[in-house]
């Protein structure tokens, strides 16, 4: 099994992720609580919940890369497990503030300024950890599956699964959107006070979700990793050169596909979840269509297939986001735009395929 | 003192504009007011034909008066006399048209008001030189304005004013009116009108105490009351507290409990008929939004995810297109749409062209690619349309043959620019499949789509297919985007909102079947209406988007698949 485990990776692969990993883990906070101010290796309170908000993007990232690089299926309504993920936390952290809300009432604020009488019955529960955790994890990967399972066995693929799964993720926004279904509006959950008992406020809480949060990515990315270089990641990308070839051979592709799509979903929601506290609000645009297609561009920029490159890319293009945004908000939908196109036209295997284009390049002339 | 309160009768009766005097002392102007008001009192004393004749002209001179209790009692006193001459007076009052020169010369403006016309001889007064004021009303002004309107309408020889006077009259009875609204039913011969009447007096008569006349109200809402008569009715049938009946008499409650019923039947056969259209009118839309795609998607298996922001562009060549006629052309602006139809379709024919040489030329082949490729050209069109014109929705203006509606059913109105829309529509259905059909590109497009390589043999050079296959698609969501413009807001997201239910209209249909696309795009927009009441509208696009994915798994190649036996990959 540990023969196995380490076989994953080459010995530079397993020195670059555990050196990323003691990077955010340990040296981020190391330079902030013991670095004094003054200093310019000191790291600054805000750069947590920031970076913590890129590593859920990079897991939902990670999460699409497994559908879409290796199982060639593209989904457009990622976003939607995502939002699943978060909204069950963000209703979990909207009740723990108990009566502390403008209207001092047990029910959510926007509950009480919506004129419900009493909580709807799908939120029961929610003011509970353990299950609202339980929820978080089986939900959306619930909702994959289900969902899933119809559109495989019918045998939707290519762009009509991306395109039905773009209807998906629109009509949930929709029913989000609405002030009657009971999910706050387009306000959505907001007003967050405590996790746990511990102050969002604080920046100790701050630093311990990022840290979490970077351990559930590197978790994420070892079961990735083992799972596409199991004998189910190769049955995974032979479903997406030739699925026919695969039936042929006696495989149900119908198993390996809904598995991984629901697997995908399931560290979706896990990142949804985890951005929540971080950001700090959670509402139905982050279900609008062009979100979910952002988070493909993500794993295309990277690279697909590669998984570290989903990571790369979710990465690049939301700092880009953050820099643009403020610095060039009228540029960003260009750059973005270019970005798709040229990446699509020519940069096929994303930045990484860069990288070993370059490194095989230097090999070769070694030898 | 006696010479002071005269002064203060003189100051009501007779107030005349001050600025008159400004240079003449006191006495002058107290003379002045002396002798007005001795040329009132002349006026009341004189013979009553005198009176008869000049009461009329005082009257509609009065509505030019500074004080609104003075408007208000002129109103009421025309409205009452029933000269339909006094009509155009009113109606400009209402219109803020009215107004009164220095020398006391009640004028009609014209709509730019530069010119205007003396309402007593018909003079034409250039206005701009004169000093004009104009009568100041509030709404209780306006309430006794528009009854008076109604009343001297209803005496009009046009059927089509007495029509509109009726209706008005229904929405605002009161009881005063019920003389003049039984003469008029004596003399009225038109039956639509007659029927509004009736129920002009049928609600009057339901509130008095005329056992007879009650029920023959009842009966009379019965046979041609809308909805509107709902709240009119269950008021009969209220109970009090202890659970008794309000309305004693059992005889006027059955009737009435009967006269529900039958609205109520005849309002459900209105909605449906009302539903079918607005569906239609929705399907004509989603067909115009999906058309072009079912082409690019449906003929050359492309998805375009840039196909709203064609729809987008041909909205904005409508825009620029008005523009310049408002510039240069004003005198033709109506005709503006004419023109903007070819511009539009060449507009996104264009961009689509050089978007399919530039870009997705490249990725045949790779339709999930060329998914996210499209995608950045719409954020970049997108963003591109927003500095140009602006983040902010433009407007763009029915020309008058599109304004308006007719009324199907009372409070029923189809608008004509959806009447329009799905006519223009069929057309456009009947123009691409003659040219798929009948010419030698369309041909050529389907020898393409059926076996590109065999095509490419045959000699066909599918590349110029490609490109004008990509074009065609293009303009006609252009020609949508020129439809769109007339119905709703034009933005830089406009095409993002159709994006989606274009897609389910191609994938709903089948792909590369304009047939197919038809069928989705009516069926889905008949099913949306037809849900709205029920769920309301969001929900209702829900649950039709909910059956569309239901009904994928079911026929996974949409409803009209091409039969045969194509091998996947």
């Amino acid at each position: 099994m540990i023969k196995e485990l380490i076989s994953l990776h080459s010995l530079r692969g397993w020195l670059y992720s555990f050196g990323l990993l003691a990077l955010a883990v340990i040296l981020l906070p190391v330079l902030n609580i013991f670095i004094s101010e003054e200093s310019f290796l000191h790291v600054p309170n805000y750069v947590f919940p920031l970076l913590g908000k890129y590593l859920c993007y990079a897991l939902v990232a990670l999460a699409i890369d497994l559908i879409w690089g290796y199982t060639g299926i593209l989904s457009l309504g990622h976003g939607v497990f995502f939002s699943m993920g978060g909204y069950a936390m963000g209703m979990y952290l909207m009740r723990s503030i108990g009566k502390e809300g403008m209207y001092k009432s047990e029910l959510p604020d926007f509950m009480v300024f919506l004129d419900w009488k009493e909580l709807p019955w799908y939120w029961y529960g929610s003011d509970y950890f353990s299950f609202s955790l339980l929820v978080i994890l089986l939900l959306p990967g619930l909702f994959a599956f289900v969902f899933g399972y119809y559109a495989f066995r019918s045998r939707i693929k290519g762009v009509y699964f991306a395109i039905i799964t773009q209807a998906m993720t629109y009509a949930l926004m929709l029913l989000f959107f609405r002030n009657d279904t009971g999910f706050g509006g387009n306000n959505g959950l907001t007003d967050f006070k405590r996790i746990l008992g511990y102050s969002l406020q604080e920046p100790s809480t701050k630093m311990s979700l990022f840290i979490i949060t970077a351990i559930v990515l590197f978790l994420s990315y070892i079961l990735s990793r083992y799972i596409v270089k199991s004998k189910l990641g190769r049955v995974l990308t032979a479903i997406r050169d030739v699925e026919s070839r695969v039936m042929f051979s006696g495989y149900n592709t119908l198993h390996y596909k809904l598995f991984i799509w629901t697997l995908s979903a399931f560290l979706c929601g896990i990142a949804g979840a985890l951005y929540v506290p971080q950001v700090g609000i959670i509402n139905p645009s982050e279900m609008q269509p062009s979100n979910s297609i952002e988070m493909a561009i993500w794993v295309a920029v990277g690279g697909r297939g590669t998984l570290g490159g989903a990571i790369l890319g979710a990465g690049l293009i939301n700092i880009a986001k953050s820099w643009f945004t403020v610095a060039a908000p009228d540029y960003w939908l260009y750059f973005l735009g270019i970005l798709f196109i040229s990446v699509t036209l020519f940069l096929p295997k994303g930045l990484i395929g860069i990288f070993d284009h370059f490194s095989s390049h230097k090999k070769n002339r070694k030898l | 003192m006696l010479i002071e309160s005269i002064c203060l009768m003189a100051e009501i009766t007779f107030p005349y504009k001050s600025d008159f005097f400004t240079d003449s002392d006191k006495s002058i102007q107290l003379v002045f007011r002396i002798l007005g008001t001795f040329i009132i009192l002349f006026i009341f004393i004189a013979p009553i034909s005198i009176v008869e004749a000049n009461i009329f002209e005082v009257t509609i001179q009065e509505l030019g008066s500074k004080s609104r209790s003075t408007i208000k009692i002129a109103v009421k006193k025309l409205g009452d006399h029933g000269d339909p001459a006094a009509l155009p007076a009113l109606l400009a009052l209402k219109n803020k048209r009215l107004a009164i020169t220095e020398n006391e010369r009640l004028v009609i403006l014209n709509e730019s008001e530069s010119k205007g016309r003396d309402f007593f001889t018909g003079d034409i007064l250039n206005v701009e030189s004169l000093v004009i004021t104009k009568p100041m009303i509030n709404n209780s002004v306006r309430r006794v304005l528009s009854t008076a309107i109604a009343k001297l309408k209803l005496t009009s020889d046009d059927p089509v004013l007495r029509l509109e006077a009726a209706k008005d009259l229904l929405r605002r009875s009161s009881s005063s009116i019920i003389p003049l609204v039984e003469i008029s039913l004596i003399k009225e011969k038109n039956d639509n009108i007659k029927e509004v009447l009736l129920l002009v007096l049928a609600k009057e008569y339901l509130q008095g105490d005329d056992k007879k006349k009650r029920i023959e109200s009842i009966n009379t809402i019965k046979n041609f009351g809308s909805k509107e008569f709902f709240s009119v009715l269950e008021e009969l049938l209220i109970k009090n507290d202890e659970g008794e009946f309000l309305e004693k008499d059992s005889e006027i409650r059955r009737n009435a409990a009967e006269a529900i019923k039958s609205v109520k039947k005849r309002q459900v056969f209105i909605d449906q008929v009302a539903n079918l259209f607005y569906g239609l009118s929705l399907g004509s839309i989603l067909l115009l939004a999906a058309l072009g795609l079912a082409i690019t998607f449906g003929l050359m298996g492309v998805i375009n995810m840039a196909h709203g922001e064609m729809i987008m562009i041909g909205a904005y060549a409508t825009f620029v297109v008005q523009n310049i006629f408002i510039k240069y052309l004003p005198s033709l602006f109506d005709w503006y749409l004419i023109v903007a139809i070819p511009v539009s379709f060449l507009a996104s024919a264009i961009v689509g062209i050089v978007l399919e040489r530039s870009v997705i030329r490249h990725l045949y082949g790779r339709p999930l690619e060329t998914l996210l490729a499209t995608w950045g050209i719409s954020l970049v069109l997108i963003q591109s349309v927003r500095l140009i014109f602006g983040a902010q929705n433009v407007a763009v203006e029915n020309p008058f043959y599109l304004s308006g509606g007719i009324e199907v059913f009372s409070g029923v109105i189809f608008p004509y620019s959806r009447i329009a829309i799905i006519i223009f529509v069929i057309f456009i259905v009947i123009l691409i499949w003659m040219l798929l059909q009948k010419t030698p590109l369309g041909l050529q497009v389907r020898a393409v789509t059926q076996n590109r390589e065999m095509a490419a043999c045959m000699g066909i050079s599918t590349h110029k297919v490609d490109m004008w296959t990509f074009g065609l698609g293009s303009g006609v969501a252009g020609l949508g985007g020129l439809a769109l413009s007339q119905i709703g807001n034009v933005g830089p997201e406009l095409g993002r909102m159709y994006i989606v239910d274009s897609f389910m209209v191609v994938v709903l249909g089948g792909v590369g079947k304009i047939a197919g696309t038809v069928a989705g795009a009516f069926s889905i927009g008949i099913v949306n209406k037809i849900l709205e009441p029920f769920s309301g509208a969001v929900l209702g696009k829900i649950i039709v988007l909910v059956l569309i994915i239901a009904l994928i798994q079911k026929r996974p190649q949409g409803l009209f698949a091409p039969k045969g036996r194509n091998t996947e990959d």
